[in-house]
């Protein structure tokens, strides 16, 4: 019987994960309040919870809590009369509207790619700070609960709730409207979307052997928000391109650690342990976002840049000239000193040392890298190729005490010592 | 984590037949929602056995060729989906939302790379503590 109950739970669980976000975004559109509608949709898991273990997963659990949530919204309604007629009004519309019962499911359902869209534009509303947003997408189109956001951001349970409540508020306070937003808006909103899921993956990908397995899992949680957001705005290129990227990137999570768990440079990876699967998938996307109006946004001109390492079947094959082509792309939109040296690593590849020297000597003033082993390696790689070998040593061994990673220092130290 | 979930073939699958006009567009409807929700990551179906071929192996050297079709039809693998969840009961929920009228369908589960959680290695753990000391020794 216990096994039976705990076996229902996670089986109520998993509908949870199904079904939460639609939920909570057909909700919102009917009362207008991402934080009452994520309220009534718990109220319903809550129900859901009492009841189901007794009499069994109903057949179509994501009609039955929609169902029930909507009772509940109606009742809240009516016993909070003094509150607004406008609710009154709500209520009214939401029982009309129930009044004609099968047709409601179906209405919720024509219109669910559209709430979702909306919850994820309101999750990431540019009025929120970033954690913020993060933290309330993982938690409404995710399903993740507080506890698990709070352990893969390493962060104490209670300041992340205190953080949901606080943007939730703010969002009704601000009366922040529940739409997908139009025209010059629409661009800017969605780039911060594209932000948030990208922020989630690269907490994951950045995560170290012995974190919380709750840390990696943010990769996967990343992919499949950026696969649902392709699925609702599958003609957006830059959406098409940071799926392309993630799926890429996470096509050598396999690959870039070694077995005491110390990262492996992209050239030096075994291609073989890739994830050939995941790099079809982030190719398929990044041709997606050439066909819709072409890959040259940010995100598209990176993940163009990770496809051409991941079509090298071994790393000599790389087509370095088009690296250095999106790389001067991808400076011209989004500059960066990182940005700039991985330019002038691509053009040192394509076009010979010199050429990429000349970048990289531009470089070394630059304050933000004066600590970035990244520097002195790339500059000591390229001095050691056009023959300066004891420039090339120095900075190999700067580059050395630079560096936090054993391997890397070990690496470079005998570069220098070879000279 | 990752599941592939296996259909077995039928007689008519083994007959080349195809799925009717509405049993299609029920799985496609289907396989749109897995699509939308983030779960597929790949799916097939795969053709009768009679167009298929087996290789046995019998030591290093021998090999033999054994051309399709295969007798134990209910054993066949007719098609399959990678799909990608949160834990098995997920993979359960939405299969059973699947357009099958009969038969069973299988769930496993793919193994994942190692590379974190409790498969830590000495090598990696060492380092894991080396770092904690140093990120303490910094404070």
């Amino acid at each position: 019987m216990a096994v039976a109950a705990t076996d229902t739970h996670r089986a109520i669980e998993a509908v949870w994960r199904i079904e939460s976000a639609r939920l909570i975004a057909g909700l919102t559109r009917i009362v207008r309040d991402v934080g009452l509608a994520e309220d009534l949709a718990q109220d319903a898991l809550v129900a859901a919870l009492e009841r189901w273990p007794a009499s069994g997963v109903p057949d179509n659990p994501g009609a039955w809590l929609m169902a029930s949530a909507k009772n509940r919204a109606i009742d809240r309604l009516r016993r909070q009369k003094r509150l607004e007629r406008k609710h009154e009004e709500l209520g009214r519309e939401i029982e009309t509207r129930q009044a004609g019962a099968p047709g409601l499911d179906d209405a919720i359902d024509d219109d669910v790619g559209d709430d979702l869209l909306r919850l994820m534009f309101l999750s990431c509303h540019p009025i929120l700070p970033t954690e913020s947003r993060v933290a309330l997408t993982l938690r409404l189109l995710g399903g993740l609960k507080t506890e698990e956001i709070a352990r893969a951001f390493l962060q104490p349970e209670p300041t992340l709730a205190q953080r949901l409540v606080r943007a939730k508020r703010t969002l009704a306070e601000a009366r922040v409207p529940f739409e997908v937003p139009r025209g010059e808006e629409r661009n800017a909103r969605l780039d911060s979307v594209l932000e948030v899921i990208y922020l989630i993956f690269n907490e994951g990908y950045a995560a170290t052997a012995g974190d919380d397995w709750m840390r990696p899992a943010l990769c996967e949680e990343a992919l499949r928000l950026g696969r649902i957001l392709a699925g609702l705005a599958p003609e957006e290129p830059e959406v098409q391109g940071l799926v392309a990227l993630m799926e890429i990137q996470a096509s050598r999570i396999r690959a870039r650690v070694d077995p005491s768990g110390e990262p492996i440079l992209l050239l030096d990876q075994d291609r073989s342990r890739w994830d050939h699967m995941l790099i079809g998938r982030g190719l398929q996307a990044l041709e997606r976002a050439e066909r819709s109006g072409g890959a040259t946004g940010p995100y598209a001109l990176q993940a163009g840049i990770a496809a051409c390492h991941a079509r090298a079947r071994v790393a000599s094959e790389t087509d370095w000239a088009r690296i250095a082509g999106l790389y001067d792309a991808l400076a011209g939109l989004r500059p960066s000193p990182v940005v700039e040296l991985n330019r002038a690593v691509a053009h040192g590849m394509a076009f010979g040392p010199e050429a990429g020297l000349r970048l990289v000597d531009a470089l070394v003033p630059e304050p933000s890298l004066r600590k970035y082993h990244l520097l002195p390696a790339a500059r000591g790689d390229l001095l050691e190729k056009v023959g300066r070998f004891g420039e090339a040593r120095e900075e190999f061994m700067r580059a050395a005490s630079l560096t936090r990673n054993e391997r890397e220092r070990r690496v470079l130290l005998g570069r220098a010592g070879r000279l | 984590m990752r599941f592939m979930v296996i259909v077995k073939a039928n007689k008519d699958s083994e007959a080349g037949v195809l799925p009717d006009q509405e049993i299609l567009t029920e799985m496609g409807k289907f396989n749109e929602e897995l699509v939308k929700a983030g779960v597929m990551l790949a799916g097939e179906g795969l053709q009768a056995s009679s167009k298929g071929a087996r290789v046995r192996f019998e030591g290093p050297k021998k090999r033999t060729v054994i051309d399709g079709p295969f007798a134990e039809t209910k054993e066949l693998v007719a098609g399959f989906w990678l799909w990608q969840v949160k834990s098995k009961e997920e993979a359960i929920e939405w299969l059973k939302r699947a357009p099958f009228q009969e038969g069973e369908v299988e769930i496993r589960q793919v193994f994942e790379t190692e590379d974190f959680g409790a498969e830590l290695t000495p090598e990696a753990r060492q380092r894991e503590e080396r770092l904690r000391e140093q990120i303490a020794g910094r404070k």
